[in-house]
């Protein structure tokens, strides 16, 4: 079945296509990128209405699908709905669900699963460690067999260089990186709240900035040493993407990620009305200006290679307790794109273009996905987006489980059109008009 | 003023010339000094002026809170403060409860806002609360209908402690504004520090903060405070010295070698207070450590006012009671 | 905005209810003016002058404040609280015979307080009333024993007693009102 999406805005940095742009899918391949592609009989023509830009499909390389284990915050059949409500045509999920996906069986169920109920690509990633304990390597080439496109211990860091070593080592001689939570935990230690002013008047234990860019700089060091690639997750402080600049400067294989909220929410938000608000509480915590002002700098200097949700559901009554005992994280699946192009494409942080490579570009090739290009013959992952649309956040509409995010209730400028994964339509937005043909199109499948 | 210090035995009590006077305290809990403005901290110890002259008599009881519930729930101990509410509580003739919830039933499955919503049930007019948590009182004043009263949360804010602090200068010294106040101690770890730097600096004091750098809040100079770990500089020329607590925990922690060298740097003794003004006050909010922060020779000297303050409390904690108790039912979304 | 009662009205009345305080209580030994605020003070000051005068004795002088006894105070509807001052009462009343003064007499609800508080503070031996002005209307069973003028009235009125030390003049006006409660 071939579908046509003719007239859209396309935006593919991998064969600088920024422009009119016709797309033609074949099942679950892209076939043709042009202007103005030919019509063959049997084609489906679905018109992409003004204003919409076509993109190769988003890839969200963060995310924590709680599955299995924790079904009662998220499953990977409501996880990956949000994912496609918000743009993402694949997510990567982190493997600190119960059991640990350490090894090749539970990363099998994790794909099986995925295969069945996901609405979007699912790619496990692997525990760095047994358990993620810390302490020996987990079985990381039958990680990979099974599925696995990364190795990671997030939610901790590897606190141990000399593991650290070894798992670079190791990981790079199968081709897959190492993604470390970056943050020393006796500096960290009680930490809930970036230590700095706010958590100070607050009485919050603080979390220092260095505790995070110590560990960035010693990942560093030991990816220089060891001549394979890292990926450091969710860098939140100026220190850590000082370190970051540098190590790009010099030529190292290292990449990292930032999230929406690192980029949109300073600490001052823990006072004043939301103040306490457990929904503000994620790790690494919301930094201070200084902070956000050099997140966005390394967005818009190309520091950053990737925007990450860190997407982590917690439940309501796990939230609505006392700031200190409540879960870190937050949701962020169907607010990061809105949030990117309100906060750094509509404010003239970065292109749009830029955004493509960030969220869609930048993950699939630090993952060695398929995704990530509307080449033909690529995967027809495609994301449709509408930069203009006025939304405003309702988490009660959420398709996730779990409701727990301090964006709700904000108007944003930007909004997903529709995603598409292996040319089936997952989503259509209700409220953006003239979808209604590729709507009729994900009803027939 | 009290008739101990003017005993106008023939002269003229003070007129006054508001028409209708009420109170500006227009909200449902006191939360933190951070949320109070400096119009109604003035309003608080001016009221806590006459609620004082209430212990001074032989029937040491007014009908004011008759018929209102006030529920002390402390999920951490306290005698002192809790005592003091207590105290206040009766001399208003509310009705009180006490209730020591333990945090383990928290354990059991039990959250705060469940064991808050239970007692809820019994409609209490007014929660006093500690808790060990930080904003545990900003939560609590979310979800109940109950006016919430914070007698200490966590390391964030002990408002009474403050206000009463305040109201025991200020009865010494007439006025907060321009003197210098220095606070020593654990000021990483204090709710009283908090409270007491808010209200000190809205008021106009000029605030030092003197302690080790290792329990040193950072970036506290923002509220406008001086920080120094020189103990003679924050006591040179003060009118009021504040000790605060130092737990045995944390020389444990690591924050300083030996309680024996905190003492010797950073103590407070005679010899040292002898940099300040002649006249000044020595405070500490209890319970002392003697020989740690404070000199025993100092803490019962003619400097104290420690006695003071807490007999003020009484005082303080029945105006913030009686100035909270109208509003609780009606105004809710205050 | 009738003016009821003048400077040189006022100032005559308090000479007459002085002389009638001396003559009823036989001088002026054991006894105590305690003034309910606001403008009760400012006429129980006034009145010790005049007792002074008269007899050369320092009647001593207190002042109630009768907000923590209000029978209304938690009833009032949404609003911020009255505000409290001190009650200054620098000496004994066991035994006394005190005074009490107040400036206007109406539903007798402020002296139900002040007796109420008064007893608070020991036995006095006896408590006499004293007020400018009489409006009528009583609610509870209660009655001056000195009174500086009777003045029938409405409901819909209301009576301003004005002191030099409080407003600035001394005059009793009656104001027609919406109805505010004078207790
Ligand atoms: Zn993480």
């Amino acid at each position: 079945m071939k579908r046509l999406l003719k007239g859209g805005h396309v935006v593919d940095p991998t064969q600088g296509i920024d422009g009119a742009s016709d797309v033609l899918l074949d099942g679950d391949r892209v076939v043709a990128v042009g202007r103005d592609l030919a019509v063959d009989s049997g084609v489906e023509v679905i018109e992409i209405p003004d204003g919409l830009i076509v993109c190769p499909g988003f890839v969200d390389m963060h995310v924590h699908l709680r599955d299995p284990g924790q079904e009662h915050k998220e499953t990977i059949a409501s996880g990956t709905a949000a994912a496609a409500a918000g743009g993402f045509t694949a997510v990567a999920c982190m493997p600190n669900t119960q059991p640990v996906n350490d090894s090749a069986a539970v990363t099998r169920s994790i794909v099986e699963r995925a295969a069945l109920l996901g609405v979007v690509r699912v790619y496990p990633i692997g525990a760095v460690s047994k358990g993620m304990k810390g302490e020996s390597l987990s079985e990381i080439a039958d990680l990979k067999g099974a599925g696995c496109v990364a190795v990671s211990d997030d939610g901790r860091p590897v606190a141990s260089a000399l593991l650290m070593r070894r798992a670079l080592e190791y990981a790079g001689m199968f081709g897959i990186p190492v993604i470390d939570h970056c943050e020393e935990p006796t500096l960290k230690g009680e930490g809930v709240a970036h230590e700095g002013f706010v958590a100070s008047m607050l009485g919050l234990r603080g979390i220092p900035a260095a505790a995070e860019s110590i560990m960035v700089e010693r990942d560093l060091a030991l990816a220089e040493m060891t001549g394979t690639p890292v990926h450091l997750a969710h860098l939140s402080t100026r220190q850590s993407l000082r370190a970051m600049d540098a190590a790009k400067s010099r030529g190292l294989k290292a990449t990292c990620e930032v999230t929406p909220h690192h980029f949109t929410l300073t600490d001052e938000r823990l006072t004043g009305p939301t103040s306490y608000d457990t929904n503000l509480k994620m790790n690494p915590p919301l930094r201070e200006r200084a902070d956000v002002d050099a997140v966005l700098q390394g967005l818009r200097a190309g520091t950053v290679d990737v925007i990450a949700t860190d997407h982590a559901p917690h439940q309501q009554d796990e939230k609505a307790v006392e700031f200190d005992r409540a879960p870190f994280g937050i949701i962020g699946l169907e607010t990061a794109v809105p949030l990117a192009l309100d906060r750094l494409v509509h404010r003239g942080v970065i292109t749009f273009r830029r955004l493509v490579q960030l969220m869609s570009v930048n993950p699939s090739r630090i993952l060695n996905l398929p995704g990530g290009s509307l080449r033909p013959g690529r995967l027809a992952d495609v994301t449709i987006i509408a930069p203009s649309a006025a939304i405003v956040i309702d988490v009660t509409r959420s398709k996730s489980l779990s409701r727990n995010s301090p964006f709700d209730g904000w108007t944003l400028r930007g909004a997903v059109a529709a995603t598409i994964v292996g040319g089936r339509t997952v989503f259509v937005n209700g409220e953006i008009a003239g979808l209604a043909a590729l709507r009729a199109a994900g009803e027939r499948g | 003023m009290s008739p101990e210090t003017t005993p106008t035995t023939t002269g003229a009590p003070q007129a006054d010339d508001s028409p209708i006077p009420t109170s500006r305290l227009r909200r449902k809990d006191l939360v933190g000094i951070a949320e109070l403005t400096a119009e109604e901290i003035s309003l608080i110890l001016d009221t806590a002026v006459a609620m004082k002259e209430i212990s001074s008599r032989p029937i040491k009881k007014v009908p004011a809170l008759r018929g209102k519930t006030v529920v002390n729930l402390f999920f951490e101990a306290s005698t002192r403060t809790r005592t003091s509410f207590e105290i206040a509580e009766k001399r208003l003739s509310a009705d009180t409860l006490n209730i020591a919830a333990s945090t383990s039933s928290v354990v059991k499955g039990e959250t705060l806002a469940d064991t808050v919503h239970n007692i809820e049930a019994m409609s209490p007019d007014l929660l006093v609360v500690r808790h060990s948590s930080s904003g545990a009182c900003h939560f609590l004043s979310r979800i109940c209908r109950a006016g919430v009263i914070n007698a200490g949360d966590g390391m964030h804010e002990h408002p009474t402690q403050a206000l009463l602090d305040a109201f025991t200068i200020r009865e010494r010294k007439q006025r907060i504004a321009g003197l210098k106040v220095a606070i020593c101690g654990d000021l990483l770890h204090s709710r009283v520090l908090r409270s007491n730097v808010l209200l000190l600096t809205k008021m106009g004091a000029d605030v030092w903060l003197c302690g080790p750098p290792t329990l040193m809040p950072v970036g506290f100079e923002r509220t406008g405070a001086h920080m120094t770990s020189s103990i003679d500089e924050a006591v040179e020329g003060a009118d009021a010295v504040m000790m605060l607590r130092i737990q045995l925990e944390r020389m444990l922690g690591g924050f300083f070698p030996t309680l024996r060298e905190y003492f010797n740097v950073f103590g407070m003794t005679p010899e040292r207070v002898r940099r300040a003004k002649p006249d000044v006050l020595v405070m500490h909010p209890g319970p002392m450590n003697r020989g740690v922060e404070i000199s025993s020779e100092l803490a019962d000297g003619p400097s104290s006012v420690i006695l003071d303050q807490v007999a003020n409390g009484v005082a303080v904690r029945m105006a913030i009671l009686y100035l909270l108790a109208g509003g609780a039912e009606h105004e809710a979304a205050a | 905005m009738p003016v009821v009662m003048d400077a040189d009205r006022m100032a005559r009345s308090l000479a007459r209810i002085a002389h009638e305080i001396v003559e009823r209580n036989r001088g002026v030994d054991r006894l105590a003016l305690v003034g309910v605020r606001t403008r009760g003070v400012p006429i129980a000051v006034r009145l010790a002058a005049q007792l002074k005068e008269i007899t050369g004795q320092d009647v001593p002088v207190g002042a109630l404040d009768i907000t923590l006894y209000r029978d209304d105070l938690m009833h009032h509807a949404v609003g911020p609280q009255p505000l409290v001052r001190s009650t200054e009462i620098p000496f004994s009343i066991d035994d006394r015979v005190i005074l009490l003064v107040d400036d206007v007499l109406y539903t007798g609800r402020t002296v139900r307080a002040a007796l109420d508080e008064l007893i608070d503070f020991g036995r006095p031996r006896a408590i006499q009333l004293v007020v400018i002005v009489d409006r009528g209307h009583r609610e509870l069973p209660i009655k001056a024993d000195y009174v500086g003028k009777n003045l029938p009235t409405s409901h819909a009125e209301s009576v301003s007693v004005r002191l030099a030390e409080t407003d600035g003049c001394d005059e009793v006006v009656i104001e027609k009102t919406s109805g505010e409660d004078e207790a």
